[in-house]
């Protein structure tokens, strides 16, 4: 890569290295922005890429590792500093308050006041029209950020970004939430923004538009730099090359075993969503036992929402869900767990892990009924056996099981939250994104654990938005777009474009009607 | 800058988990120093009787802070304790002085033991309002405990209109008397309260490690989303918590009017917040999650002595007031402190490792 063009370098981190209780997010990392041109970031969920932006932003401090901006040593401490700087960001999750009007929510912590006569509204709004004009919004700077629909909101956010005036703007997946139609008005402002000299950060999944708008690539991969190349020299199957590398991806070596019956089928599985329409949409799906059911597809398409509806998470939902052909009534989460249906959620901090007990307290806080003595004493010693049986089955690198849950990598942690859902003896192990924020060895030992506890008899149901480890796993495929389930596929008959087609289905149907 | 503090945190390492150690063993110091100053400074500190007095003032305190501690590791807070405490004092005043009127003009009189069960239910029921109100009905404990704080103080006085119910002892043809051994007798050489306390909170610490219950508590407290998500019925632990709290309230008031041998309705005002005092002195993390019955105890002990010892300085008690808060506010510095120190020791060996 010795020939990029170095163009004129207005930011560089050298060998960042950040971590989290629990995971390296960014291991040593380096990354040079150039001004006046669109400098695109890549890699797969959990590479580390919005990491590093939070850290270019002042909202995370690096722990180890320089910022340099303009030749010169900074601290960001706050992201305040950082706009004081010229950092401006707009943020995956949408930071707007929804309480205020889009004029407010453009101005805020900068309000334009008229000495001690307090905030100009009407010059804010007038301005703020401005900005939304120029995005071809279609917005009133005076509607509340809430009535607004999720992609107009992103503009908002667009729009308040530019307004800052910034020397280095920061988009972590701006167009997730747009049509197509303003994903080309976003381009053309991106690209006036680089004639005046802003050098832009760019993040996205979506390869094409990458092509189609980036001058520099870096590709991250598990907190690494794995490629960095100007955008006119490369292809898309450069990038995958970088993001997926060559030394990885063996893990599911088929343990060959034939399916038995079915013992777990939902039927008509609907979740309404808060904005109209549905997060789930009449989902039937059975699995059968030792098969493992891969159900892919992209953010938003409602695995995790089925999942939590399977566990009895949301009082709201319709449909039935039956275990070995009984149907279940209780719809509360203890009695699904009973029934033999266990969850690892998605997010592993928020809802799979209590970070202030020890690993061993994390793995039976599930099944302490099973160590009871007299109905209510807990047997230590059972209870301790326990524990060492799941730590050396999954292979989980804990020096004492009475260390803090938090003191270990983020694989070892998911696999402390695997243990615990095995711990409760289910009979259908349902799995939101299991391989999420974990190394690459520990994602090893997790799929081989999934196919072991397949061989055993288990039915295990996954959802992914990585293609590859959907082919790799699975023995079905199910494809999931926009809450709806779109097909059902033998992994012997599927491609790899027949499934990427089917997850955009969803969102095809929504824009004609739209 | 940066590189000075990291070769300065790359030595201090093995001092840094030193001073953890330290930090963590504060409750267990601070119960030392204490001892020490008074037993130096104040003449008589460590005479029997007075041990036994300032035994008996702390034991009060523990017996809400253990409660309370519960409470607070789920992540909730009872500021109803001390009102429980006059109330249910006024209750057992009233159940042993006039009994219960029924209709047809007959008055049922109850023996001291039937006395204690009800007072105890009474404060029971308190408890799962409270409970209620926070499961339920999606109060914050801050707000719904505030409400029964006020509900009860006023129930209380208003079941005697404000008057102090002067003579406990019971009387011999009803078959009453005898209240007054809760307060003022003692097995083998101790109070008996003492002896209770004991019971109380062996059967906490118990609770907290053997019972099932008593681990999601913990659990409740460290992520409650996480907890319901593991199948924990996260109403019934704080059903639970709040529940028992409403029951250790409801000891002290029989404890402190048995030993008054009268029941005033203001007794137990700001109780509450030395019991919660006591559990953030022994460890107890107010975001939840963390806590232990014995660091609690400690604790307790440690602002009983404060008070106790200070009363035998003769320091005034407005002074009292100052020392007690600060040290309140030094523990929990300290506390913040040894956590922000224990994140950063792990990470960054996990940022060189990694």
């Amino acid at each position: 890569m010795s020939g990029i063009d170095d163009g004129d370098v207005i930011l560089e981190l050298k060998e960042i290295t950040k971590a989290y209780s629990g995971i390296v997010a960014l291991k040593k990392a380096d990354l040079k922005l150039r001004r006046g041109a669109v400098n695109v970031l890549v890699g797969e969920n959990g590479a580390g890429k919005s990491t590093m932006m939070r850290i270019i932003a002042g909202v995370e401090r690096p722990t180890l590792g320089e910022i340099w901006l303009d030749g010169e040593r900074i601290h960001l401490d706050s992201p305040a500093d950082a706009v004081r700087r010229g950092i401006g960001i707009v943020f995956q999750e949408l930071n707007l308050f929804g309480n205020l009007s889009v004029a407010e929510n453009i101005f805020a912590t900068r309000e334009m006041t008229r000495g001690i006569r307090g905030i100009d509204h009407r010059a804010q709004v007038e301005k703020a029209n401005e900005f939304l004009n120029r995005l071809e919004a279609g917005i009133s700077a005076e509607t509340l950020a809430e009535d607004l629909p999720i992609g107009q909101q992103q503009l908002v956010e667009i729009a308040r970004a530019v307004s800052l005036d910034t020397r280095i703007l920061i988009m972590d997946e701006p167009t997730s939430a747009l049509s197509a139609a303003e994903v080309d008005v976003l381009f053309r402002v991106i690209t006036d923004l680089k004639a005046r000299g802003v050098a832009i950060v760019y993040i996205s999944h979506r390869l094409e538009e990458l092509m189609r708008i980036g001058d520099y690539i870096t590709v991250l991969k598990d907190g690494q730099i794995t490629g960095h190349a100007m955008v006119k020299d490369i292809d898309t199957r450069w990038i995958v090359r970088s993001m997926i590398g060559s030394d990885t991806k063996d893990f599911a070596k088929q343990v060959d075993h034939e399916p038995g019956e079915e013992v777990f089928r939902t039927e008509n599985i609907c979740l309404p969503r808060a904005q109209g329409g549905f997060a789930v949409d009449h989902v039937s799906i059975g699995v059968r036992k030792g098969e493992i059911l891969g159900i892919y597809g992209l953010m938003g398409a409602g695995r995790s929402e089925l999942f939590e509806c399977i566990m009895g998470c949301h009082e709201h939902y319709t449909g039935k869900i039956y275990v070995e052909g009984r149907e279940l009534k209780g719809r509360d989460t203890t009695r699904r767990i009973r029934n033999g249906l266990a969850l690892i959620p998605e997010d592993r901090q928020r809802e799979g892990l209590v970070q202030s007990m020890s690993i061993a307290d994390n793995l039976t806080m599930a099944s302490l009924g099973q160590f009871l003595r007299a109905g209510f004493h807990i047997d230590v010693a059972r209870e301790a056996e326990a524990i060492k049986e799941a730590i050396r089955n999954l292979s989980i690198k804990a020096r004492n099981p009475e260390f803090d849950v938090t003191s270990m990598s983020g694989g070892n942690q998911q696999k402390v939250v695997i243990g615990k859902a095995l711990m409760t003896g289910p009979k259908v192990l349902l799995m939101d994104e299991p391989s999420r924020g974990i190394d690459v060895g520990a994602k090893a030992d997790v799929f081989l654990t999934m196919r072991r506890l397949a061989g055993e008899g288990l039915a295990i149901l996954f959802s992914t938005s990585d293609l590859e480890e959907v082919m790799a796993l699975s023995d079905r495929i199910a494809v999931m777009s926009n809450g709806r389930l779109v097909t059902v596929v033998d992994r012997r008959h599927a491609t790899d474009e027949m499934i990427v087609s089917a997850s955009a289905e969803g969102h095809k149907t929504k824009r004609m009607h739209a | 800058m940066t590189t000075a503090t990291q070769t300065a945190a790359a030595g201090s390492f093995s001092s840094g988990s030193a001073l953890l150690t330290l930090m963590k063993l504060r409750t267990f110091i601070a119960l030392f120093a204490v001892i020490i100053f008074f037993s130096i400074f104040a003449p008589n500190f460590l005479s029997t009787a007075n041990m036994i007095l300032v035994t008996k003032h702390a034991t009060q305190n523990a017996f809400l802070a253990i409660g309370m501690t519960f409470v607070i590791i789920t992540g909730g807070i009872d500021l109803s304790v001390g009102s429980i405490v006059g109330l249910c004092g006024m209750i057992a005043g009233g159940l042993i002085m006039y009994g219960v009127a029924l209709p047809l003009g007959y008055t049922m009189y109850f023996n001291v033991i039937e006395v204690a069960i009800i007072v105890a239910v009474v404060g029971i029921l308190i408890g799962a309002i409270n409970g209620l109100l926070i499961t339920r009905l999606n109060v914050a404990p801050f707000i719904a405990t505030l409400g029964t704080l006020y509900v009860a103080r006023g129930m209380a006085l208003l079941y005697s209109d404000g008057q102090t119910l002067p003579n406990l002892s019971g009387r011999e043809d009803l078959g009453n008397q005898g209240f007054s051994y809760l307060g003022s007798g003692t097995i083998l050489g101790l109070p008996v309260s003492v002896w209770i306390l004991v019971a109380v909170a062996l059967g906490a610490a118990y609770f907290a490690r053997f019972v099932p219950l008593g681990r999601h508590i913990f659990a409740v407290g460290g992520n409650e989303r996480a907890s319901r998500m593991s199948g924990i019925r996260v109403n019934r632990v704080k059903m639970f918590v709040y529940m028992f709290s409403g029951f250790c309230a409801a000891i002290v008031g029989l404890v402190i009017s048995s030993e008054l041998m009268a029941s005033h309705p203001a007794t137990g005002t700001n109780l509450e917040l030395n019991a919660i005092a006591a559990a953030v002195l022994g460890g107890t993390s107010m975001s939840g999650g963390r806590g232990t019955i014995g660091g609690t105890i400690i604790g307790a002990f440690v602002i009983g002595i404060l008070s106790g010892g200070l009363v035998m300085m003769g320091v005034s008690s407005f002074w009292q007031m100052v020392i007690k808060g600060l040290v309140i506010i030094v523990a929990v510095v300290v506390d913040q402190a040894q956590r922000r120190l224990q994140q950063r020791v792990t990470l960054m060996q996990m940022a060189k490792a990694g």
